[in-house]
């Protein structure tokens, strides 16, 4: 029973029983929750490998692929792959943004662009550029404008798709308001249609980024001669398993890295998201 | 027609799909005259200040129309860019007005508040940018639709205030859209009843309490 009494008021007395109610939620969070699993994870390897319970022909010990991380780094050769791969990744991340770009620019601003380019693109977006491999080869070889090419195809649909989209939906209160505020074309564009399509850009940034390390993984399997899919590919055909396991962790901490100056950049350039709420 | 810096209209009609909106809309506002609006939902209120407004360009319709050269427009929502400051969403669209929107948003008490965002104003703050942003064009007429609709009724108050001490300054010929008869008594020079698309009443507000009850009756509200 619950008896309140404010000043001046009656008392307000409460005969039903306090009913606890069950929480629906998960429960509260736990501490460094997040780090359990991969701790576990490591923990039964080490083990494994300890006991010779894991063959190390089939997976190296954690301790042997720290030390063979140590010499690919004291040798360089470590450092030389991580640029070359970095460097594809780039060139064809850049290339791509800014064809997705242009691109959704011209059919976001005009219907004759829009008429040309969305159906063509859209075609392209049901083939997954990985596809497009055997053809690429036959066209432009196996060097690195082939491995760029690739990369770039797979980032500019992403980026051109929801820029495109943030271009198309801006709100229509917007558009009634830029005319009765007498806005002019060019004015409408830069202050109401680019920014209402920057949040639409930065997604699609976000799915570039992840499909350019997905083709950067496949074409540098094919005939490279440097880079850290080449460094794998090498390490198989000896056996290798711990220069193949320093790969993936690299690959795992590019797509890491990548993904979080992404959304440092969202952040930063949509401060006005945040609330009072936030 | 001698250069008039209010409206007139002079059988105004406008159709969606074949059936009269408005029906024959006869009104004049003078300048610096404050008239209210008031009409039941769906009976034509949007649809004539859009005219007013010149937004319908595509809606089917006749009459005559004459408005000021310089018409600012007040919405439900306040419709301000989420991506632009307060100060750079009052100024849009003016050169060189930074001075004077920083006045303006002092007139309307929010100085200081010009580098915000707007999502970090609440609704009754951003009300008063959006009003910042109208007046700041020195319109002759200013065109408000249900502009506090959205406002809890304290706050409304407080709106009702200001806006009679910047329209008593600025001078600007108003015809605000409202469905609270009150809002209109409080507010206005003169009343007009739109229902159906016609006029059907007409109250200049000198005694207040009559006035309201006439137009509670006009409205079909029985008291
Ligand atoms: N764009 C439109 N297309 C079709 N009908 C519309 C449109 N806008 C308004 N109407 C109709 O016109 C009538 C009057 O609408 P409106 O002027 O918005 O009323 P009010 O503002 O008085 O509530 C309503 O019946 C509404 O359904
Ligand atoms: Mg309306």
């Amino acid at each position: 029973m619950t008896v309140t009494t404010l000043p001046g008021l009656r008392p307000v007395t409460r005969t039903a029983p306090v009913v606890r109610r069950r929480r629906l939620g998960p429960g509260r969070p736990i501490k460094f929750g997040a780090a359990i699993g991969p701790v576990v994870l490591l923990a039964v390897w080490s083990i494994g490998s300890a006991t010779g319970w894991i063959d190390p022909r089939v997976l190296s010990a954690p301790w042997t692929v720290v030390t063979t991380a140590g010499e690919l780094i004291s040798d360089g050769r470590l450092q030389s792959n991580l640029w070359t791969s970095s460097q594809r990744a780039l060139v064809g991340l850049g290339l791509g943004i800014v064809l997705g770009v242009v691109l959704a620019l011209i059919s976001g601003l005009s219907r004759l662009g829009e008429a040309i380019l969305d159906g063509p693109i859209q075609i392209k977006r049901a083939i997954p550029s990985l596809a497009l491999l055997p053809l690429l080869i036959l066209w432009l070889g196996i060097g690195e404008s082939m491995k760029v090419v690739t990369i770039l195809l797979g980032v500019f649909v992403p980026i051109y798709i929801h820029t495109h989209n943030g271009l198309r939906t801006i709100d229509s209160r917007y558009v009634e308001l830029a005319q009765t505020v007498g806005l002019s074309q060019r004015e409408f564009i830069r202050r109401v249609v680019l920014p209402g399509a920057l949040p639409g850009f930065l997604l699609g940034l976000r799915f570039a980024v992840t499909g350019a390390w997905l083709s950067l993984v496949v074409v540098e399997q094919i005939n490279a001669t440097s880079g850290i899919g080449y460094m794998m590919e090498l390490a198989r055909t000896y056996g290798q398993t711990d220069i193949i396991i320093v790969g993936l962790v690299l690959y795992g901490i590019l797509g890491l890295l990548s993904d979080g100056v992404v959304r440092l950049i969202q952040r930063r350039a949509l401060t006005w998201r945040r609330t009072l709420a936030s | 027609m001698a250069p008039y810096a209010g409206i007139v209209t002079r059988n105004l009609v406008r159709r969606y799909d074949d059936r009269a909106v408005l029906d024959g809309v006869d009104l004049e506002i003078a300048a610096g005259e404050f008239v209210a609006l008031l009409g039941r939902s769906g009976s034509g209120k949007s649809t004539l200040l859009r005219a007013l407004a010149g937004l319908d360009p595509e809606v089917d319709g006749s009459g005559e129309l004459v408005v000021p050269e310089n018409v600012s427009v007040v919405f439900q929502d306040s419709r301000l860019l989420p991506w632009a400051t307060v100060l750079d969403n009052v100024v849009l669209g003016l050169r060189g007005a930074e001075e004077k929107g920083r006045q303006s948003l002092a007139e309307v008490g929010l100085a200081g508040r010009e580098k915000a965002w707007p999502n970090e104003l609440s609704g009754g703050e951003q009300q008063r940018v959006a009003l910042a942003r109208s007046l700041v064009r020195e319109p002759e007429l200013l065109l408000a639709d249900e502009p506090f609709g959205a406002l809890d009724a304290l706050t409304r108050l407080k709106m009702h205030a200001l806006l009679r001490t910047l329209c008593e300054v600025h001078r600007p010929a108003v015809l605000l859209v409202t469905h609270d008869v009150d809002e209109a008594v409080a507010l206005a020079d003169r009343i007009l009843v739109l229902e159906d698309g016609r006029l059907i009443a007409e109250e200049v507000v000198d005694e207040p309490a009559a006035v309201r009850a006439r137009l509670l009756d006009a409205l079909g509200v029985s008291v």
